[in-house]
């Protein structure tokens, strides 16, 4: 089954990913493909697993302050900032529609 | 904590006419009784009474030294990015530590709202893109939130003497630990954002409150209420001016026996005063656009503060879709109790749901109580009395220094001195006039030694701290009561002598 236009653009925006041209997201539905295949395994009154850690002890910390002051470390990493601050947009920076993507353009 | 009900604040819009606290209001409206005897807001006459419904979501601060999940400072206004580690920065590598004491206080709130509280809870990642949000998600607590099913009881006023107080409550839905975020600082001349991580990873209590509300009022008493109790625990200082309490109302309206409307969630809310009238805007505003044929969406909208209205948020992409996943990197919370307890596991491991408990402080409704019961004063004292903090302190270090009734005293601290606190911007602890000079000054009029007029002669002297005694400044100010017999006779006697014909009408009737 193919992958709806707007389900694709709907998980492009949430995910940031790009599925780029045809071909990607014709390898997007095989992927859904391979996965489909849990459906066959019947989980019948099995409870469901969030994590092969889920039986672990959750280790509770003490409340002292043990890091941070390490402002100039943490820039290091930022494209831009001003004195402080890391720079970012003004606000998110809509993706833009895919007819108007040149890259599905291109693809298809 | 004491506020006007429902009935109260549609009945003044009534009154006023088209002065009401709603946008533009057209041909008249009126207040009709519900069965519960309370007004029922009423849009155009002759048409359907409405039933508006609140709900609210409130964020507060967990007071702690460290962050949720890691060993950061919390602190307020502190240089940008100081307070940051990598963890909070998100970068590759890191790994989520809980904080044991955010847990303690999330259980103390979840007890003293009558919460269950979950003996396992589990956390959630929450996904959306946003600059201040490092990790492109918040770990929360979607599935199996900490403390479910409790509730909140807060007082009203039902009319506008303040005398008679009615009890309501409202249905806590739950409670969750959660991440907050950092700050946006939005810079529209450079069009840019500048990050501030410093509070990126603070512990966050989220207290949902079920829509059991009807109107501004309400809303801020319930708030008012929650935040004396959260301050009153010491599990947050809900201080909201420094954002330690953010509140965010869900409103919508109906017509009595309908399915309840479309709501909307107005955000931006900076004090409980603020909150009544955001509320009350919004309620009118869905009246108003309903009654016109429109229809409501479901939106955020902002509150400005400065026009009292509500106004559509900048549009935030259309619905968002969260992909809540269970957070791998940390195991479900194990809480215990007396019961369940675990023999050979070290104390600093577990929280003991019992042991919490048997630590609770007196919460505001049990203090009210028992000053109503210890000093004979009435329900509505003692909410002004907690109302203000230090003033309860204040009150029974003068009832401890004087002979005054309690009954007594409790009139010069809530009418006299509070009111000049207020006129002074000041305080209880800032307070010129300390416990033990008011308990003086108290003791000189139940003496009969001045009177009451003279009391408040001295009280304002008093207020300029200049360190006089109430005694020393009666002696200056000759403020005495005479006591003597034959100087009162002869005073009385020269007035009469000095107003003869008014004395003669008098006599004649």
């Amino acid at each position: 089954q193919p992958v709806a236009g707007d389900v694709l653009e709907h998980l492009e925006q949430l995910a940031l990913v790009d599925f780029r041209d045809a071909e990607g997201v014709e390898r997007l539905r095989r992927a859904i493909q391979f996965a489909d295949q849990l459906h066959e395994v019947n989980t019948d009154g099995v409870e469901p697993m969030d994590s092969v850690l889920e039986d672990r002890c959750l280790y509770l910390r003490e409340d002292d302050v043990t890091e941070g002051n390490c402002v100039n470390e943490l820039l290091k990493n930022a494209r831009e900032k001003v004195e402080e601050y890391f720079v970012a947009p003004p606000g998110n920076i809509p993706l833009p529609k895919l007819e108007e993507r040149e890259t599905f353009r291109q693809g298809s | 904590a004491a506020a006007r009900g429902c009935g109260g604040a549609w009945r003044r819009a009534w009154q006023r006419g088209a002065g009401g606290p709603g946008p533009s209001p057209r041909g008249q409206r009126a207040a009709a009784s519900s069965a519960g005897g309370g007004a029922v807001p009423v849009g155009r006459s002759g048409l359907a009474p409405w039933v508006p419904v609140v709900g609210l979501e409130i964020h507060a601060q967990i007071s702690s030294n460290s962050k949720l999940f890691s060993g950061s400072q919390v602190q307020f206004a502190a240089p940008p990015n100081s307070l940051v580690s990598f963890f909070d920065a998100s970068l590759p590598g890191t790994l989520p530590v809980l904080n044991r004491r955010c847990v303690e206080a999330a259980v103390m709130t979840g007890l003293a709202l009558n919460c269950s509280i979950n003996k396992k809870s589990l956390f959630d990642r929450k996904h959306y893109f946003y600059a201040d949000l490092p990790a492109g998600y918040q770990i929360t607590q979607q599935r199996v939130p900490i403390a479910v099913n409790g509730s909140l009881s807060y007082s009203l006023c039902i009319d506008n003497k303040m005398s008679q107080m009615v009890t309501k409550t409202v249905r806590i839905k739950q409670i969750q630990l959660e991440q907050d975020s950092g700050k946006s600082l939005h810079d529209d001349t450079r069009s840019q954002t500048l990050v501030d991580l410093n509070r990126a990873g603070v512990g966050l209590m989220e207290v949902v409150m079920e829509p059991d509300m009807c109107c501004g009022e309400e809303a801020a008493a319930a708030v008012r209420e929650l935040q004396l109790i959260l301050q009153t625990l010491g599990s947050s200082r809900a201080v909201m001016a420094e954002g330690q309490l953010r509140v965010d109302a869900n409103v919508s309206v109906h017509h009595p026996g309908e399915p309840y409307g479309v709501r909307t969630e107005v955000k931006n809310i900076n004090s409980i005063r603020f909150l009544a009238k955001a509320v009350d805007y919004e309620i009118q505003r869905q009246i108003e656009e309903l009654e016109n044929g429109g229809t409501i969406l479901n939106e955020t909208r902002a509150f400005d503060s400065k026009l009292g209205c509500t106004v559509p948020m900048r549009d935030k992409e259309g619905k968002q879709d969260y992909r809540f996943m269970p957070e791998p990197n940390l195991p479900p919370l194990i809480l215990y109790d007396a019961k369940s307890l675990p023999a050979n596991m070290n104390d600093q491991q577990v929280v003991n749901i019992d042991w919490i408990h048997e630590r609770l402080p007196d919460l505001p409704s049990v203090k009210r109580a028992k000053l109503v019961e210890q000093y004979g004063i009435l329900p509505e004292h003692s909410f002004a009395l907690l109302n203000e903090d230090g003033l309860t302190e204040f009150f029974e270090n003068v009832v401890k220094q004087t002979q005054m009734k309690p009954k007594k005293v409790i009139g010069w601290i809530l009418n006299v001195l509070l009111s000049y606190l207020k006129q002074h911007s000041l305080t209880v602890k800032e307070s010129p006039v300390s416990s033990f000079m008011m308990a003086d000054l108290l003791n000189l009029l139940e003496k009969k030694e001045i009177s009451s007029t003279a009391a408040k002669q001295v009280l304002a002297e008093l207020w300029k701290g200049e360190g006089k005694t109430p005694l020393e400044i009666v002696k200056e100010k000759k403020l005495e009561l005479i006591q003597d017999q034959k100087e009162l006779e002869q005073i009385c006697q020269a007035v009469i002598d000095g107003q003869e014909n008014e004395v003669i009408t008098m006599v004649l009737g």
